[in-house]
């Protein structure tokens, strides 16, 4: 029930079934540590938020966190004097122009806040999505950003679980939400269809069309499939969607979409490997990019990436009073 | 235990993941990589669903069997859990004895 959980290495230990039990009752002997010490508790269950090395680094980071968030949920965060971030990250020069390449998402993230200072929740659970608070222009927002670095940045089961967690603290605690979005769509596989990403992917649509906060949407590169819709896209009730010149909107990237659409010409052609160069370069330059999504009204503007911070805070700013009613009920039903 | 740190700096580290025909470089974490490739359940293989102690052998080799026949007893949590066979066929051959101890998914009897 905890909205935050924080653990010291070597001194936090978590679990409902003890090693004894364990052993008495299964014959499975492991440590306390092995079974749910601070690393297993953020790193393999996700049921910890925090990991420290110390009690004194424990208690810092609760005092940051503290600074980020409201006192309760009628109130909003705190407002600190503005700060130009870092000129170190240079916004221009993080992404690749190729779109199957990686890089860090958390280098944007600092490019666009307040003196980069970017606090990362659950930063070493379900790495392939970042999720975390920083401030913009003073106020305190929470970022939602797909990671390239980690699988590719595809949401899977766990990623969508702990950014959908985060999406609804910031809707509790009237924090606006930004999502960064590069990511190839769902991680296909057998383990995870067996594990419910039906189910669990949903949590992300659910919490993104909850959320009456402010939500801004940027799309950096790859938006595809159902990953875009459940990445806060416009259909889930985006206040602003902006797309940087190098996005692509699409169902899915040239290469899968070429093989698909083309199938026919691709196989009776004299030279069928040729021919699929030729069709997805075709369908490179008709389709990998923002525009089309911007003539249907998906996106409001394709900005420049050095742009972004200044049209993310004006969005902030028009959105300061959104106000948005809803059906008195007792509670939705989430996908839990 | 292995834990899944990332340090972004190690580009030879990279791997490949594929997704709708796209190959991206990326890496990969310990959880994808522990993953279990699927195999379809064998009804000929009886296996521990559960550690536990078998308690009671109740057939024999080269003894035929119908569906919904009775195996073999496994005590896990201190309850008795029975184990039946879902196939007709004979008992190939039997891996434990009784009150031995077993840990999930240990082979104890297959069928013919």
């Amino acid at each position: 029930m905890t909205d935050f959980v924080f653990v010291v290495d070597k001194i936090s230990k978590m679990f409902i079934t003890g090693p004894e039990v364990i052993k008495t009752v299964l014959g499975e002997e492991i440590s306390m540590e092995d079974l749910g010490g601070a690393r297993v508790q953020t790193e393999i269950t996700g049921n910890a938020h925090f990991f420290s090395n110390s009690e004194l680094d424990c208690f810092e980071q609760i005092k940051k966190l503290i600074t980020f968030i409201p006192w309760n949920s009628n109130t909003k965060a705190k407002t600190f004097p503005p700060k130009s971030p870092d000129g170190n990250y240079k916004i221009g020069n993080i992404i690749p122009a190729l779109s199957n390449k990686p890089y860090d998402v958390r280098n944007v993230i600092k490019a666009l806040c307040d003196d980069s200072d970017f606090f990362e929740v659950q930063e070493g659970w379900a790495t392939n999505i970042v999720v975390g608070f920083a401030r913009l222009e003073g106020d305190t927002v929470g970022i939602v950003a797909n990671q390239p670095m980690v699988m590719a940045g595809v949401l899977d089961v766990d990623s969508s679980d702990k950014a959908s967690r985060f999406i609804r603290f910031c809707d509790a605690f009237n924090i606006p939400l930004i999502t960064l979005v590069d990511l190839p769509g769902y991680l296909p596989g057998v383990d995870q269809e067996h594990a419910g990403v039906i189910r669990h992917g949903a949590k992300l649509l659910y919490s993104y069309s909850e959320a009456t906060v402010p939500k801004i949407t940027v799309i950096l590169r790859k938006a595809y499939g159902g990953g875009y819709i459940a990445m806060c896209s416009r259909h889930l009730g985006a206040d602003f969607v902006f797309a940087w010149p190098t996005a692509e909107i699409a169902v899915m990237g040239p290469e899968g979409a070429a093989n698909i659409i083309f199938r026919n010409e691709i196989m009776n052609a004299p030279d069928p490997n040729e021919m699929r160069k030729l069709k997805v370069l075709e369908y490179t330059e008709k389709f990998a990019n923002p525009y089309i999504a911007a003539a249907n009204g998906h996106i409001d503007a394709v900005i420049n990436p050095g742009e972004t911070r200044e049209f993310l805070i004006h969005s902030l700013k028009i959105s300061v009073n959104k106000t948005e009613f809803r059906a008195k009920k007792k509670h939705g039903v989430p996908p839990f | 235990m292995e834990f899944h740190h990332f340090n972004m700096s190690k580009e030879e580290s990279f791997k490949k993941l594929e997704v709708d025909s796209t190959v991206y470089e990326t890496k990969l974490t310990s959880k994808y990589l522990r993953r279990k490739k699927f195999s379809i359940n064998d009804p000929r293989k009886i296996t521990a669903f559960i550690p536990g102690i078998i308690r009671k052998i109740l057939v024999h080799e080269g003894e035929k069997i119908m569906p919904g026949e009775n195996l073999l007893i496994l005590e896990a949590m201190k309850m008795e859990n029975i184990l039946l066979s879902s196939i007709e066929g004979k008992v190939k051959k039997i891996y434990v004895k009784e009150g031995e101890t077993v840990m999930k998914n240990h082979l104890l009897i297959e069928i013919e």
